[in-house]
């Protein structure tokens, strides 16, 4: 099966950790990329550099901002080929957003079995 | 009882006995469920038209599972061959090895010993992945056997409902890929925990009303094939146990009257109408449960000391100073403040209202009903009577049901 990891980040994170935390921080995500599994993914640069593109009546809207002010800033994703959503979890318990405050989504991919 | 009528009796006692184990094996084996599903309700079927003619097989299960592993591979071949034409691929050669069944099969069965997968199915129900609602749902209709109505009557939910709940939740499982599986080393004593609280909420839904007893009694028979399954687990035991007891003063909990059923209290029940037997039989398990937990591996967890407590309630004459200290252990154990408020009920026949009150005042539990009618009781027991009537009065606002009102409206006028 196949899973997206998506990681949701606490605002201001980055913030409170120091620089040192914050580079020992990034290099475990660095490498997750080689945990067994994974097979794809990517960080995401914060809210503030969004934009959203969407449709108001018939005229193309485009603003400066992320989609909805939310409590949690989706911040990137692992993609993971496991056997089930228990190896699933296993891999998402790893990554760093969950001991930070954030929260990590396991969500199934569809793919051409479907 | 005429011939026919107990043929049908044991038969339907074969299907209840049987669901679950030949549900798991067809999961185990084809993992999906609703293949299993059909091809398990198709074997019954064909057992219901053929069994009181020919007589139940001596190995019921293993003719079941045969006979739907067949059904279902019929029904395999059968969508891949429209998948086939739909696709309007030209007819290919049928794979090697896969001889014809055809339905002359049923009569040979394979009688060598079929794993028991119930475990692996119980533990995919109740995986945390799903709402609790879900894995009570599954719960009830995969290893209890019982029909999406019986389960929708039992939580007085609309069939409809009840039918999309386990819909969305065999949905959930087969796309996110809940495994079928017992959870290895670490992870087992949380999901077994996650597995033995969906059961006892069952019961509780069962016990706490005297309009559902089925549910208690399905609460106990889950609890039976849990106790066979993992027969060295005190705290599967000890559920069991702590079932049985409570279960045993089912007919003296409630009495009628014209206003309906009422609740009776412990020490007013009539103990001559209690199931001794049932009695006997929880405290025999709750004896091999403590054993284990002896062993220098186990521990005490909260179903052996809560079915501990509930075999010195049926005692003649109730050691409250041992009780307390129960409680205490399971306050210790669970963090519990409603397991505080419990132990509060005990001190005050141990040690007097006052000492009781003083645990009750440290406790903050204000929505909870029981917490405003303990204080309220311990208050009057004081001869504080206004601010009992008032303790009183605030639990009557968070009551639900009615036997619980008049209960208390009582108490207002009495104090």
């Amino acid at each position: 099966m196949q899973y997206a990891l998506l990681i949701y980040y606490k605002p201001g994170t980055n913030e409170v950790l120091g620089a040192d935390e914050a580079e020992a921080v990034h290099r475990e995500y660095t490498e997750l990329k080689d945990a067994p599994g994974i097979i794809g993914g990517a960080a995401l640069h914060p809210v503030e550099t969004a934009t959203t593109v969407r449709l108001r009546g018939d005229q193309l809207l485009v603003t400066d901002g992320p989609f909805a002010d939310t409590k949690e800033i989706f911040a990137g994703f692992y993609l993971l080929e496991a056997d089930d959503l228990d190896r699933a979890t296993e891999i998402a318990a790893r990554i760093p957003a969950v001991r930070l405050g954030g929260s990590v989504e396991i969500r199934p991919v569809v793919t051409d079995q479907d | 009882m005429g011939r026919e009528d107990r043929s049908a009796a044991l038969i339907e006692q074969v299907f209840r006995d049987e669901w679950g184990r030949v549900l798991a094996s067809l999961i185990g084996h084809f993992g999906d469920w609703d293949l299993a599903e059909d091809a398990a309700a198709e074997a019954f079927a064909i057992a219901a038209q053929r069994w009181p003619s020919d007589g139940v097989p001596d190995h019921p299960a293993a003719w079941l599972i045969t006979t739907a592993r067949r059904r279902a591979i019929d029904r395999l071949r059968r969508d891949r061959v429209l998948a086939a034409k739909l696709r309007l691929i030209a007819a290919a050669e049928p794979p090697a090895g896969e001889a014809r069944s055809e339905n002359t099969a049923e009569d040979t069965v394979d009688t060598s010993p079929i794993p028991d997968e119930r475990l692996e199915l119980v533990f995919m129900c109740c995986h945390p992945a799903l709402a609790v609602e879900a894995q009570v749902a599954l719960t009830l209709r995969a290893v209890g056997g019982l029909s999406t109505e019986e389960i929708a009557r039992a939580f007085l939910v609309s069939p409809e409902t009840m039918k999309r709940r386990l819909t969305r939740a065999k949905s959930k499982i087969k796309v996110a890929g809940i495994p079928f599986g017992v959870p290895s080393g670490p992870q087992l004593p949380e999901r077994l925990g996650a597995i033995l609280a969906v059961v006892y909420l069952i019961f509780n839904e069962g016990y706490g009303d005297p309009d559902r007893p089925g549910l208690a009694a399905e609460a106990i028979r889950l609890g039976r094939v849990l106790a066979g399954l993992l027969p060295a687990q005190p705290e599967v035991l000890g559920l069991l146990a702590l079932m049985l007891l409570h279960d045993s003063r089912r007919e003296t909990r409630f009495a009628g009257n014209e206003h309906g059923q009422d609740l009776v209290l412990l020490p007013d029940q009539d103990r001559s109408r209690w199931d001794w037997r049932q009695i006997a039989e929880g405290r025999a398990l709750l004896d091999r449960a403590l054993g284990q937990a002896a062993h220098p591996a186990g521990r005490t967890g909260p179903y052996v000391i809560q079915a501990a407590i509930a075999s010195l309630q049926a005692q003649e004459q109730l050691d409250w100073p041992q009780i307390s200290v129960l409680y205490g252990k399971l306050a210790e154990l669970t963090g519990s403040p409603v397991v505080r408020l419990n132990r509060a009920v005990a001190v005050a026949e141990a040690d007097g209202p006052a000492a009781a009150l003083a645990i009750v005042d440290q406790l903050d539990l204000p929505d909870y009903q029981y917490w405003h009618s303990t204080r309220a009781e311990l208050l009057r027991r004081l001869g504080r009577r206004d601010e009992a009537r008032a303790a009183f009065r605030r639990a009557l606002d968070l009551a639900r049901t009615a036997p619980e009102r008049r209960f208390l409206e009582r108490r207002i006028a009495e104090s």
